[in-house]
């Protein structure tokens, strides 16, 4: 199949890469890239693992070409923090274990991303709708509530520290 | 039982360390050391493994439920390009043998299926490709020629199956795949004495474990020295991996299986060996590795692991003062077209059949049936969960037609805590137990009465709430004398389960300990840090976990039967006295005091009452591994600091004979009381939770945070089962609920918003500290209690809950139903 060349930012860095036009971000993120931190689930649009950010909107990689992110900045998890310097959202779902097998947890995060941008101050209604598309098969998803909410709180501190 | 049958037939404990001391990690909401890593997208789940000149393998299915493979023309796909080999079963067969399989006599089953399919998603060919895009081309291209035979979905007609409807002809003229009557104490007698009986029909529903990850392998075959790795998100590999070798035709040690972390497995990882043949299979044929990975919709329709269907006739007889006595129960379960593990799972139901009540006598008749459908497995509970849904169901009906009290009826019929170890009729032991305790405790968080209350004033203004109880037994800790004791030829000899663990102190006096089972989502590498700094003393920093291949494994059985903690905890015991020995042995050297007069301090290893005389453990290691030779000539004593030790089941006895008794095969026993609170909407019949108190026990806890974890999400899953979830095969054998999007796993817009978790601490007699299993308890617990809460919400209605899944639209025909019985009855 005829290649297309493609120019995404991820994570702050450029890549260009002929692909084909069916590839699915998800695969390209994963195996063109070697960012094998997404997910991939069900790859029919339900899970909601293999959740990235698009110019800032989380978004479904298994229903998204990689053709379609040409231009686009994306981020994924790999993006958030690091061993030993993580996110305040990591931080809070490793002290509120907010993860069991860790399948679902980029996702998650992303998507709870998205939210903290938009809302950095969300009820408990907001990080329901933030992750109402994101299955979590291990945690029940309390945990993850309360992972969030202690992340609000961290946030918090971190701004008023700087 | 009297107490002198009782001390002929338990075995004398083992436990070397005993439950209450002062510990200073057991016990702690210790952080998991697993998640860093996987919260920063570096977990390295199989799908992340790969390989140089890695080949990718795709699987055509089967739309047909049952039919005889006529022609399978390879032809076109062959040709396109980036295609390596299309490969159809009867290609595979000349290599590779048929799959393990745990059912006496066996039932031959195929990586892909040779000649005949037997249910829709059945592998029919393979095409291996560069890339997984070009594979899935491939697929279409394939053309394959079916010769339709009667389907068999039914589990109740698979009974009087004939002729071409039969699955496995070479087995016999019948879809029954065994037919079993079993009887511990006088049941006839009971029941025929019996002052009430009390009758249910009951339907358990066809659900599975769905973890996010599917199922996968990267398998490599090294033609010089001809053997085989293969990368895999299996488990008991180092229980039974070596079956997989008999399967590719050699010898174990031409095999090693390397672990991956597992993205969840609930069961459905516990040994998945057709993907790993598979992809073995294929690196051999094509000379390169090969990776193949379920999609979702491979994992639904032929994962190997759905869960229990079956249909249950249960009744429970009672004495004139309303006590428990015997429990007889006529089961249908409906095992798909093949028979991995035999019906080990009304083995594992067999340990608790009775619940937490001293009832005297069980009959029971197991009749499973193959039909087609993908096959049982494994699923959190692996049965058990049943048994425990089928005597609470028999409990509440009791409640309702006797007008008792569903608290106190259950209190008048508990062991009680004089009682324990309690042999229940079909032989198994409940180590111990305090099921008032939990009880009480989930009345009290509950507020049970205050509840009540509400619900009278709720109800007088319309509305449907309910609570539900459910007291269900949480076995844990199988010995494997379970896989073939239900089987109709004698068995083996008394069968452990064991697990091992290898530790190493490094020279810098830091700590490795080798596992031999994986993560799976549990927390493994947790446990064995908390529990061996407790042996040592050491910071669990100063500890590194490793999970052991095949080729460098001890025996490990692995997670499964919420045995991994305990099994775990004995072999870090065993191992890490070992090393205390050695440490003490040298320091003994170092510090010139005798090895008697040592003690382990924080991180260091010091003269008793001397405070000051004293080494490090990196001190002690270095000397060890390095200096040896200072020491006086020993050959008993050896460089380095290093031990390993395989823990075997703590308490199991044999089965007798005639079956009548089947030994202490699941002893560990923990409990839990559920209680939700839910109301029903009656036009749409949606349940929405209240409130929900969840009160386990699982013996001494060692990590509280993470065995809530457990109790939440068991319960996550217990509320899909019961409201939701269901592999539904329509009549055709078509299976209706082949993706997320018809196959519904509750989402957090289902689940209460607090399960709220008590514990209760009962510590088992038998295990290191006292520990108890708790992985599979909040499964094995809600789906009862659920029942119950929408009869309770429904009492005004009388609506019976006899059959799971309660989806709304099942449970608006019910309260319809309902309604026109009341509408007709008030007529006339």
């Amino acid at each position: 199949m005829a290649k297309q060349d493609v120019t995404v930012t991820v994570n702050g860095t450029r890549y260009q890469r002929p692909v084909e036009p069916r590839l699915l971000l998800s695969d390209f993120l994963r195996h063109d890239l070697s960012l094998t931190g997404t997910h991939v689930g069900c790859e029919h649009g339900v899970c909601g693992s293999c959740t990235v950010l698009v110019d800032g909107i989380a978004t479904r990689s298994c229903l998204f070409l990689a053709v379609q992110a040409d231009g686009s900045s994306i981020e994924t998890v790999e993006s958030l923090g690091n061993v030993g310097a993580l996110h305040p959202l990591q931080e809070a779902f490793w002290e509120k274990h907010g993860l069991q097998c860790g399948f679902c947890t980029p996702g998650m995060l992303m998507s709870l991303t998205e939210l903290l941008r938009v809302n950095p101050v969300p009820d408990r209604e907001a990080i329901v709708e933030a992750i109402g598309g994101n299955l979590c098969r291990c945690t029940g998803y309390q945990n993850i509530v309360a992972a969030v909410e202690r992340a609000v709180e961290l946030m918090r501190t971190q701004r008023e520290a700087a | 039982m009297s107490a002198s049958d009782a001390s002929v037939a338990i075995p004398p404990s083992r436990q070397r360390e005993k439950p209450g001391q002062n510990l200073k990690w057991i016990g702690q909401n210790m952080k998991r050391v697993e998640d860093p890593r996987l919260l920063t997208g570096q977990g390295r789940y199989i799908d992340d493994i790969d390989l140089p000149n890695m080949l990718h393998a795709a699987v055509l299915r089967s739309s047909r439920p049952h039919a005889r493979i006529k022609s399978i023309d390879t032809r076109a796909a062959a040709e396109l390009p980036g295609v390596v080999k299309i490969l159809t079963g009867a290609d595979i067969a000349k290599t590779t043998g048929a799959l393990p399989c745990f059912a006496n006599p066996p039932v031959e089953q195929r990586c892909v299926a040779v000649d005949r399919v037997r249910h829709v998603g059945e592998a029919v060919a393979v095409a291996v490709a560069e890339s997984r895009y070009l594979a899935e081309d491939a697929l279409e291209k394939i053309a394959v020629e079916y010769e339709e035979l009667p389907v068999v979905v039914d589990p109740e007609q698979a009974i009087s199956s004939a002729g071409d409807a039969v699955l496995h002809p070479g087995r016999g003229p019948t879809n029954v795949a065994i037919q079993r009557h079993f009887a511990f104490g006088n049941a006839a007698n009971d029941f025929a004495k019996a002052a009430k009986i009390v009758k249910r029909h009951l339907r358990w529903p066809r659900s599975g474990a769905q973890p996010l990850e599917t199922v996968g392998a990267v398998a490599q075959y090294d033609s010089a020295s001809g053997k085989f790795t293969i990368h895999a998100n299996t488990s008991m590999y180092n229980y039974v991996g070596w079956t997989m070798a008999l399967s590719l035709g050699v010898p174990a040690h031409r095999l090693n299986v390397v672990p991956v972390i597992a993205g969840g497995s609930f069961g459905s990882k516990l040994f998945a060996h057709k993907v790993c043949v598979l992809a073995a299979s294929l690196a051999r044929i094509c000379g390169r590795p090969v990776k193949y990975i379920e999609d979702r919709i491979d994992n639904i329709m032929a994962c190997d692991n759905h869960g229990s269907d079956r249909i249950y006739d249960a009744e429970l007889a009672l004495d004139g003062d309303n006590r428990m006595i015997g429990l007889r129960c006529n089961v249908i379960d409906d095992y798909g077209a093949y028979f991995q593990f035999g019906i080990g799972h009304h083995g594992n139901a067999l340990s608790q059949i009775v619940g937490p009540y001293k009832i005297r006598s069980v009959d029971l008749s197991i009749t499973a049936v193959f039909t087609n459908k993908c096959q049982q497995g494994a699923y959190r509970g692996f049965g058990s969960e049943v048994s425990n849904f089928v005597i609470e169901r028999l409990v509440d009906a009791a409640v309702d037609e006797l007008h008792l009290d569903p608290v106190e009826f259950r209190r008048q019929n508990f062991i009680q805590q004089q009682d324990f170890p309690y042999k229940i009729p079909t032989g198994n032991l409940y180590d111990s137990g305090n099921y008032n305790a939990v009880l009480d405790e989930a009345l009290r968080m509950l507020d049970y009465k205050g509840w009540r209350r509400k619900q009278e004033e709720y109800r007088k203004q319309g509305r449907y709430v309910g609570i539900g109880i459910a007291t269900c037994q949480e076995r844990s800790v199988f010995s494997a004398t379970e896989f073939w004791m239900l089987n109709e030829e004698a068995g083996f000899a008394l069968t452990s389960s064991p697990e091992g663990v290898s530790i190493k102190v490094d020279p810098l006096g830091k700590v490795v300990v080798s596992l031999n089972a994986p993560f799976w989502g549990n927390s493994p590498e947790t446990m064995a840090t908390m529990i061996l700094a407790e042996q040592l003393k050491i910071d669990p920093d100063d500890i590194a976990v490793a999970y052991s291949d095949t080729d460098h494994g001890l025996a490990g059985t692995g997670p499964g039967g919420s045995r991994y903690t305990v099994m775990m905890a004995g072999a870090v015991v065993g191992a890490a006295t070992m090393i205390k020995e050695k440490l003490f042995r040298v320091a003994g050297h170092m510090l010139e005091a005798s090895p008697n007069d040592l003690e382990l301090r924080e991180g260091r290893v010091g003269v008793k009452g001397a405070p000051g005389l004293e080494k490090t453990i990196a001190e002690i290691a270095m000397h060890a591994h390095f200096f040896r030779l200072s020491m006086p000539d020993d050959p008993t004593l050896t460089s380095g600091i290093d031990a390993a030790y395989t823990y075997d089941h703590p308490l199991t006895t044999l089965p007798s004979d005639d079956r009548s008794d089947l030994g202490i095969f699941y002893p560990i026993m923990g409990h839990m009381c559920h209680m939700p609170v839910i109301e029903v909407d009656p036009r749409t019949g949606q349940v929405s939770f209240l409130d929900y108190v969840a009160v386990h026990d699982c013996g001494t806890m060692v990590n509280p945070m993470t065995l809530a974890g457990h109790v939440r999400g068991g319960t996550a899953q217990g509320i899909g089962t019961a409201l939701y979830e269901q592999y539904y095969y329509d009549e055709h054998g078509q299976l209706l609920t082949a993706s997320y999007a018809d196959y519904l796993i509750p989402t957090i817009y289902e689940m209460p918003a607090d399960v709220r978790v008590g514990h209760v601490e009962t510590p088992s007699p038998f295990t290191e500290y006292g520990i108890k299993g708790g992985g599979e308890g909040g499964r094995m617990g809600a789906p009862p209690a659920l029942c119950a809460a929408i009869e309770d919400a429904l009492r005004p209605l009388g609506v019976k809950i006899d059959a799971m899944p309660v989806t709304p639209r099942r449970l608006r025909t019910l309260i319809r139903e309902a309604q026109k019985r009341q509408a007709r009855a008030s007529r006339s």
